[in-house]
């Protein structure tokens, strides 16, 4: 994946997030105080993301109205009325002011390409990125999951390092180049293989109802997911792996498998529970950000999803969706990590006494 | 500087390198990345820098791989494999440099965050949590594009992006050192702020510092190819992302080019699995605990 920071300093970054929020919480009101206090972290960061939309589109590029009409000839007149349209001969403070009670309100503003709200704009393409991004997500964290124990649970030995060298070397293919591969193998077809799937779009469009058109989406979804999984799958599992390992000296387990209990439930019912909690976090965690990572994939696959939407704005480029889609996209990282927050005490029974 | 703590460094960097030579991947890693650096280095001897140009192009276009062209030529007739030595240079300095920025915003926040500690402190982190839960890709994604094209446009892009789990690993660290004895002795016989911070915390630090950077830098180039992909990049140059980009534009992928579009892409992944193996193996050599493993 694309995104951000590689996997063993996720883990530990999350392993410290994890612990903290466990200090702090002793009862059930010092659950409801944890919450509060993670939610009014939240709000604030909300808040952040909302200024910092604003002075990076208004103050960086100097003058916005030039931005947005880049390279496209426009009178002095026009100027000064696209200025008016977008509240921008008002002072700073003020356009500030409006701007943050109108995103509170929903409104993001209105896109220069498409001559639409951007909030309606996003609200038609969210499904789609969701159903992409939905079924990645449960497919690559069950399948790092599974592999990252195994690899833990017999490390060191050739199937551990085969899984570990396979994930690395995936998660260091650039996600839109896998895309591409996989249309030029897959969709257009190579050699003696035909074409399998459709080369992008997420409906064939030609009006199958029912269980047809659900057959058809799954058809479309197939190489985008795949393509997702392949690049991310590789987080969970060292995540899985590195926190597994941690618990593989613990005593309990030697107490486990004292008690004559075999190998496999020492596993199952012992260790990965307790190996979980850490990457549990990550996959929320991995939510938020592979909405923003599926930019790229969304591209390459023309899936008619946010991040689509995202790359149509950047090339023209069409400012009020670029910023609207901004503050969605961390507004989705800071909603997943709330989550994560929220769930952590209830999961950790150590927590909570 | 006394002949004693030049001693004692030489000491210690053999005794890295041992820990280091016992990671059969990191070795690998390593001697992936100086074939890739020799080649990028003297790229202007072996394919000159007339390689970029689109009007002396020696061969027509889009033709598949011959002796003539290993692999092929682009849409201008340029040759595919001049194009991809060349880049090697774009990527792997964009690369080195974001890396290094984002690493050194980090260790400076770190440091001075963990040193000072208080309600400053607590500020400075806040400030880095936020940056933390920032869709990063998205980020450098808006940089880029409010910002004009060029490479130091991208550089600081991924650079101011990228730099908060540095800080985070560097305060906890700092925080560590400074509750030793010999600070307070440093403290003690007078040594300031800037004394304790530059010649006590950051030596220690600086292990911590170099596994980061190392790993940060194959995150940059994925992240550099990715703004290039999308157009973001500096168009005047050759970098592997843009090859990409072209490819894309020229159709290769609806004509089914592959030999246009697949070594770019082999190029990103193993200069970056290069770096993630070396960086890796530094880190579980400096930190056996992290069982990263072999």
């Amino acid at each position: 994946m694309t995104t951000a920071s590689t996997p063993a300093h996720v883990a530990r970054a999350d392993k410290a997030r994890a612990t903290d929020g466990a200090s702090r919480t002793g009862s059930s009101l010092g659950y409801l105080r944890h919450a509060a206090g993670k939610l009014g972290g939240a709000l604030v960061s909300l808040l952040a993301v909302l200024v910092t939309s604003f002075f990076l589109f208004r103050i960086i590029p100097g003058d916005p109205v030039k931005a947005m009409t880049h390279g496209v000839p426009t009178s002095a007149e026009q100027l000064a009325t696209l200025r008016r349209q977008f509240g921008l001969d008002l002072p700073l403070w003020q356009q500030f002011t409006d701007y943050c009670a109108k995103a509170l309100s929903g409104d993001l503003g209105t896109s220069f390409q498409f001559r639409a709200p951007v909030g309606d704009l996003i609200a038609e393409k969210l499904p789609a990125t969701l159903l992409l991004t939905g079924v990645a997500v449960v497919i690559y964290s069950a399948l790092g999951l599974w592999l990252g124990t195994r690899s833990a649970w017999r490390h060191g030995g050739l199937g551990d390092r085969l899984n570990t060298g396979i994930a690395l070397t995936l998660w260091s293919v650039p996600s839109f180049w896998l895309g591409l591969l996989l249309i030029i193998v897959f969709s257009v077809g190579m050699g003696p293989i035909p074409g399998l799937f459709p080369t992008g779009g997420m409906e064939s469009g030609t009006g199958e109802t029912g269980f047809a058109y659900v057959l058809d989406v799954a058809h479309h979804l197939v190489l985008p997911v795949v393509t997702l999984v392949a690049v991310g799958y590789a987080q969970t599992l060292l995540v899985m792996r590195s926190s597994l390992l941690d618990e593989m000296g613990g005593d309990y387990l030697t107490t486990a498998r004292a008690k004559g209990l075999r190998d496999d439930a020492v596993r199952r019912r012992h260790a990965v529970p307790n190996a979980l909690l850490p990457t549990v976090t990550m996959i929320f965690i991995n939510l938020g950000h592979v909405a923003a990572g599926s930019i790229l994939v969304e591209t390459v696959f023309s899936w008619p999803g946010l991040g689509g939407l995202f790359y149509q704005a950047l090339s023209v480029p069409d400012l009020p969706l670029v910023q609207g889609l901004f503050v969605v996209f961390a507004g989705a990282m800071i909603l997943m990590n709330l989550i994560a927050d929220l769930l952590y005490p209830l999961l950790d029974p150590r927590v909570g006494r | 500087m006394t002949s004693l703590t030049w001693d004692r460094r030489k000491d210690s960097a053999t005794r890295f390198w041992r820990g280091y030579r016992t990671h059969r991947a990191g070795l690998y890693g390593l001697a992936g990345l100086a074939l890739i650096a020799l080649l990028a280095l003297a790229a202007p001897l072996i394919v000159g820098s007339d390689v970029q140009s689109v009007t002396e192009a020696p061969g027509t276009a889009l033709e598949p791989p011959s002796a003539e062209f290993p692999l092929g030529t682009d849409q201008f007739g340029r040759s595919l494999l001049g194009l991809l030595i060349w880049g090697a240079r774009i990527s792997l300095l964009v690369g080195l440099l974001a890396a290094a920025l984002s690493v050194a915003i980090g260790t400076l926040v770190g440091i001075i965050a963990g040193h000072y500690g208080g309600w400053f402190s607590t500020v400075v982190m806040r400030i880095t949590d936020w940056f933390l839960v920032m869709p990063t890709l998205v980020l450098a994604i808006v940089l880029a594009t409010v910002m004009s094209r060029s490479m130091w446009t991208v550089v600081l892009a991924i650079g101011v992006t990228s730099w908060p789990t540095t800080a985070r690993l560097v305060r906890a660290q700092t925080i560590a050192v400074e509750s030793r004895p010999y600070i307070e002795r440093a403290t003690a016989l007078g040594g300031g702020h800037r004394h304790v911070m530059t010649r006590h915390v950051l030596p220690n630090v600086m292990p911590l510092v170099l596994a980061q950077t190392t790993l940060g830098i194959s995150t940059a180039i994925l992240t550099e190819a990715t703004l290039a992909f999308l157009g973001l990049g500096d168009p005047t140059v050759v970098s592997w992302g843009g090859m990409l980009q072209d490819a894309r534009e020229a159709g290769a992928v609806s004509s089914g080019h592959w030999w246009y579009l697949a070594p770019p892409g082999i190029a990103i992944a193993l200069v970056a699995l290069a770096f993630t193996l070396c960086g890796r193996a530094v880190e579980s050599v400096l930190n056996p605990k992290l069982g990263v493993g072999r």
